[in-house]
């Protein structure tokens, strides 16, 4: 166990390095001086120069790369160019939006999926089956900034249930932000609640073949006795992984989301950011998701470890 | 010979009618999609304008013909490219397994997948500046990796067979079985996966160029058509629906076509579909 976890710490570790070193290299390729980037054609030589100061783009580019990355450990992101605050307080403000809106997306879709997932797997070849596989065909089909805008135009133009975009902050209090962030969650929800029925019902009819349920059954165990005791927990292991990989759909899928109901998140800030060239922001917004999405398959791996006892005796 | 797949029929019919559309429309189609005609503008369906008119007066159907070439280019190539690139990275990390080119090939891969794709399009459109042709590499390259883990993963399991061996005994090396022996065997897995990442090409080149990233103005795009519309919901509503179900449409078709693909070529790959989704 303690082998595995030391292996999956390095790769996790590796991967951000190199992460780091792309995104960096990235940002370094922008055509001509950053500085006269954000300040335009007619900026002065001493206000460029200033700026250069500023934004720390004097040293070589070893120098910088570990002033950025020895900042980014100890919390410190830089200073915003365009909103002349510290980055880390813009991404600190903008997460509680962001954050909640994808743990929301992830908690509709997974207690949507599995019981869908389940009830197409014991119904298998019949109606609903057949209901099922066809809505999530369609679900998959449908971009989720689109299904948005239909949700917008029934829920907010017709029935006036939800506002059209905007979020009211935390301060005024729990509900009406968590109504605020229903229908972008919905939106951002139903792709993934598709994809994941599909799986956890391949996943769970393919486990219902094996012998041991065989035998369960045999023992006397009602399906659904032999499903809740054996079946589920091995059948799970595949919608672990998706669920995993669907993070980062649902991160890059917020970013969308969040333009559709103007919604003050990370989305929205990497966007403006790039308009404004406030580079400082893209690059540390852009490290700060990568090093979400691998610090959420590092957890992924540790569930396996949880789920499927095998795996921590594996290297 | 096998019955074909109902879902295979369906989701080529599909697909066909839109190839249909995007290739007339180098030939012909009904109005100027970029003639702005005020004085026509928010027009119901009628015979002149099949679907209508958007807020400056272009012809919807236009548009939808034009912007399918748009998505249609842009997800095609960036499936060539996901091929092109990954495809021989997977067959070399098959053919030296364990080897550190291939833990070297397979971590790449894993980088790329940290990214977002979105995020790389952003980078991306924040280095070079927004086009289609930046789209094209940001699904690209995203695509890459898919390639790369499906050809490794179906050509390790070919190189244990016993024609491998056969051809290794005749003194074939590791590049001529792949061209000769491993690629042929694997040509149906690809093809699968290829429509599946076409599919997820149109709905990206929606997504990008929706926010702004992709193709520009005045070049017609499905996912620009909703962004205009999205201000306009509340009095036209036609203006959304017609190029998302127009998406949603093209998407399905291909998906089922995939599907039906699938089950036509090999019906073992079932659950490797179910489980790549």
């Amino acid at each position: 166990m303690f082998r595995y976890l030391a292996l999956r710490a390095l790769s996790l570790g590796l991967s951000l390095v190199v992460a780091s070193w792309v995104i960096f290299a990235m940002i370094e390729l922008v055509p001509g001086d950053p500085a006269s980037f954000m300040l335009g054609l007619n900026a002065e030589p001493d206000t460029v120069a200033a700026l250069r100061e500023e934004l720390g783009l004097s040293g070589s580019a070893p120098t910088r790369y570990l002033n950025w990355v020895s900042g980014m450990v100890t919390g410190d992101f830089g200073r915003s160019y365009t909103y002349r605050v510290e980055v880390s307080e813009l991404v600190w403000e903008r997460m509680q939006v962001s954050l909640p809106l994808a743990l929301f997306a992830l908690i509709l879709s997974t207690t949507i999926a599995i019981p869908v997932g389940m009830l197409a797997a014991s119904r298998r070849g019949g109606i609903a089956d057949y209901g099922i596989m066809g809505a999530t065909q369609l679900g998959i089909a449908v971009p989720n900034f689109w299904f948005a805008m239909l949700l917008v135009l029934i829920f907010s133009i017709q029935l006036r249930w939800f506002s059209a975009g905007g979020f009211p902050g935390w301060d005024q209090g729990f509900w009406p932000g968590v109504k605020a962030l229903t229908l972008p969650a919905v939106a951002l929800a139903l792709p993934q609640a598709s994809i994941l029925s599909r799986v956890m019902r391949s996943s769970l009819l393919e486990v219902l073949h094996q012998d041991y349920i065989r035998t369960a059954r045999a023992k006397g165990l009602s399906m659904g006795q032999a499903t809740r005791r054996h079946a589920l927990r091995n059948a799970l292991i595949p919608v672990l992984t998706i669920l995993g990989l669907q993070f980062s759909f649902l991160l890059a899928g917020a970013i969308i989301i969040e333009n559709v109901f103007f919604l003050p998140g990370l989305g929205r800030l990497i966007f403006q950011a790039i308009t404004q060239r406030d580079l400082i922001v893209v690059e540390s917004v852009v490290m700060l998701l990568v090093f979400a999405v691998i610090l959420v398959t590092f957890l992924v791996d540790l569930a396996y470890a949880l789920v499927d006892p095998r795996l921590r005796r594996r290297p | 010979m096998t019955r074909l797949p109902p879902q295979l029929w369906l989701g080529a019919a599909l697909t066909a009618v839109f190839l249909a559309a995007a290739l007339l429309s180098f030939l012909w189609v009904p109005h100027d999609p970029n003639a702005l005609n005020i004085a026509a503008k928010l027009r119901a369906p009628s015979t002149t304008h099949w679907l209508g008119t958007d807020h400056f007066g272009r012809d919807l159907v236009s548009m939808l013909m034009v912007g399918a070439r748009t998505s249609m280019a842009v997800a095609l190539i960036a499936v060539g490219i996901g091929i092109g690139i990954g495809v021989p990275l997977g067959l070399a990390a098959a053919a030296r397994r364990g080897s550190w080119l291939d833990e070297l090939i397979m971590r790449g891969n894993d980088l790329i997948f940290a990214f977002p794709s979105l995020v790389i399009a952003i980078l991306i459109t924040a280095i070079f500046g927004p086009s289609a042709t930046n789209a094209i590499l940001a699904i690209g390259i995203f695509n890459i990796p898919v390639f790369a883990r499906v050809a490794r993963g179906s050509a390790l399991t070919i190189w244990t067979q016993d024609f491998i061996l056969a051809a290794r005994v005749a003194g074939k090396g590791a590049a001529r079985i792949n061209v000769e022996h491993i690629l042929p065997n694997i040509t149906n897995l690809l093809i699968v996966q290829g429509t599946i990442q076409f599919s997820l090409g149109i709905l990206a080149e929606a997504g990008l160029s929706y926010v702004g990233l992709g193709a520009q103005p005045p070049t017609p795009s499905w996912g620009r058509m909703l962004a205009d519309a999205q201000t306009m919901i509340y009095t036209e509503p036609r203006l959304a629906m017609v190029p998302g179900l127009t998406i949603v449409l093209m998407v399905l078709g291909l998906n089922l076509m995939g599907d039906g693909l699938r089950d036509m070529l090999d019906p073992r790959l079932r659950r490797l579909r179910e489980g790549a989704a």
